[in-house]
């Protein structure tokens, strides 16, 4: 029981790291309808940024307030130069955009600071805690714990300042929302700032744990899935998926993995969503399609 | 301030080579309620599309409150005061009515995003004014019961009553209302309209409105325009209008005796 137990809150853990990244691509993706590719390199782009910095002797929160700068105004570069120019083309072009900035915005990264593989140290002790007897990661808790803030701050964001409501208005009905004056750009750059500084959270937990360095940006990968199964435009959506995968990956590991050789965690989360996709294709929280003909 | 509100001279808008709109020219006098009747296919969406900025005529000149239309938005209609509704509702659907109202306040806002994310006293005293401001319409078409239920939810009628309230918030000086009584019941339909009028005389309200029950419009317009393949085929009061033989057969097809009853 216990070993189910630890495994169980490992995964969940686990998950809310999963959320955090798959955040980043709901808020964008409600607001401009785009599935923006180059989350990941972002992310990246974030950490790089942070880890540089620090490493050059600047203090954490000197270091966190610079980065955060940046991708904010990056965030305003990518709508101005990006965005704008190609507003009402089809969601294919500008996924196809969002690709090629990914490729941009890694090279850029990389070029600038270097692909060595870099340690982010946060000052988290990564001791293990004891429940009785079942062991609990520190370092899991506390960054789930920063996944749980920075969620109730963006609902009350949306939920309770008037840009939030006019952000929802843009996701509900964008022609509307311009027809009374709603600064569709500034929304944009509003969303993409804020999806950056979600992404640079997540980006330096996973890099805590795995270091910073070009693979980093891949998480987009592990993303994918968790949308699936959550829905792209929900926030809730994206919390559930991610602990859905990381529970999921985490007990297939312990239990199915020795059954069939392991290995379990790097197609796990696709075949849950493969499932997901079947019964329910809009995902367990998104919004289904309804459409008059 | 001119007796004129919106003047159009000679514009044309065409789609890779399909024409909407052919060389037309009308003005729209203040505090009017102006139709534009036609046949489907007729251009009226277009034409209001294109007072809202969503178009770009290809030529042609448009006057609005003294201000030649240059590279007009959706953004810079909204804030010159060119409010309007959809033909088919375009709500938010997963937010309360007072939230959709409020939203139709956005021209209005004057307060930054940091003076709204740290709720300064500013943003907090221009949100407790436009959540006055709401309410107030909504007692004005009377939807306040309704203030906290989801728009999704309530009936279509209502829906459109919510729209109408959103768009005129605002205080608009020029209100495009798109088919408001299309897919209502003849009570819904009277409701509608009575509210139309009443916005029209009581906050003097110009509007332009596209609408295909005829019986209605002609009791409800001061002006009717009738369009057909993009081009005018009348302009005038309403009983002039009723009495045009092009209109007649072109559009109505039926005898003004019909039209009389």
């Amino acid at each position: 029981m216990s070993v189910f137990l630890e495994t169980l809150i490992g995964g969940v853990l686990a998950g809310t790291l999963y959320a955090l990244v798959a955040i980043g691509f709901v808020l964008i993706y409600k607001a401009s309808g785009v599935f923006n590719y180059a989350q990941g390199s972002l992310l990246l782009f974030g950490a790089l940024t942070f880890v540089s910095l620090t490493e050059a002797g600047v203090p954490t929160v000197a270091a966190l307030a610079v980065t955060a700068g940046l991708l904010v105004f990056t965030a305003v570069a990518i709508e101005r130069f990006l965005l704008r120019p190609l507003a009402n083309r089809s969601p294919l072009t500008l996924f196809m955009a969002t690709l090629g900035l990914s490729y941009l915005v890694e090279g850029v990264a990389q070029g600038l600071m270097g692909s060595r593989v870099r340690a982010v140290d946060l000052g988290i002790d990564d001791l293990p805690l004891f429940l009785g007897d079942i062991m609990i990661s520190q370092f899991d808790l506390v960054a789930a714990g920063v996944a749980v803030v920075l969620v109730v701050v963006l609902a009350l964001l949306f939920h309770r300042t008037r840009i939030g409501i006019q952000l929802r208005g843009v996701a509900d009905d964008t022609r509307a929302a311009l027809s009374l004056g709603i600064d569709i750009h500034r929304i944009w750059q509003i969303v993409w700032a804020v999806a950056g500084l979600v992404g640079l959270v997540a980006g330096l937990l996973w890099g805590a744990r795995q270091g910073v360095q070009f693979s980093l940006s891949l998480v987009v990968l592990k993303a994918l899935p968790v949308l699936i199964i959550g829905g792209f435009t929900s926030i809730a959506g994206a919390i559930v998926g991610g602990i859905v995968v990381g529970a999921g990956e985490s007990l297939a590991e312990t239990y199915v993995g020795p059954l069939l050789g392991g290995g379990i965690t790097s197609w796990f989360a696709y075949g849950l969503a493969l499932a997901v996709l079947l019964v329910r294709p809009a995902g367990l929280l998104g919004e289904r399609q309804i459409e008059r003909v | 301030m001119s007796d004129t509100i919106l003047e159009l001279t000679d514009v044309s808008l065409a789609f890779k080579g399909l024409t909407a709109i052919n060389g037309l020219s009308f003005a729209v006098r203040r505090g009017e309620i102006c139709a534009l009747i036609g046949p489907n296919g007729a251009g009226k969406s277009s034409l209001l599309n294109i007072l809202n900025g969503v178009y770009r005529p290809q030529s042609g000149t448009i006057v609005f409150e003294g201000e030649r239309f240059h590279r007009m938005e959706p953004l810079k209609a909204a804030r010159r005061g060119i409010g309007r509704s959809f033909q088919n509702n375009a709500l938010f659907s997963g937010m309360s009515v007072l939230d959709n109202v409020i939203v139709g306040l956005s021209r209005r806002a004057r307060t930054t995003l940091v003076e709204e994310a740290l709720r300064l006293p500013r943003a907090r005293a221009q949100e407790a004014a436009f959540r006055e401001r709401a309410r107030a319409v909504l007692r004005l078409l009377e939807l306040e019961s309704q203030a906290g239920t989801a728009v999704g939810t309530l009936p279509y009628g209502v829906q459109k009553k919510v729209e109408l309230a959103r768009a005129i918030v605002a205080e608009p000086a020029l209100l495009l209302l798109d088919e408001p009584l299309a897919g209502m019941n003849a009570r819904e339909k009277d409701e509608i309209a009575a509210i139309v009028e009443r916005l029209n005389r009581e906050l003097a309200l110009t509007i332009v409105l596209i609408e295909h029950d005829l019986g209605i419009v002609l009791r409800l317009a001061h002006h009717v325009v009738v369009l057909d393949y993009g081009r005018k085929l009348a302009d005038g009061p309403p009983e002039t209008i009723r009495n045009d033989p092009d209109v007649i057969a072109a559009y109505i097809g039926t005898s003004p005796a019909a039209l009389a009853a």
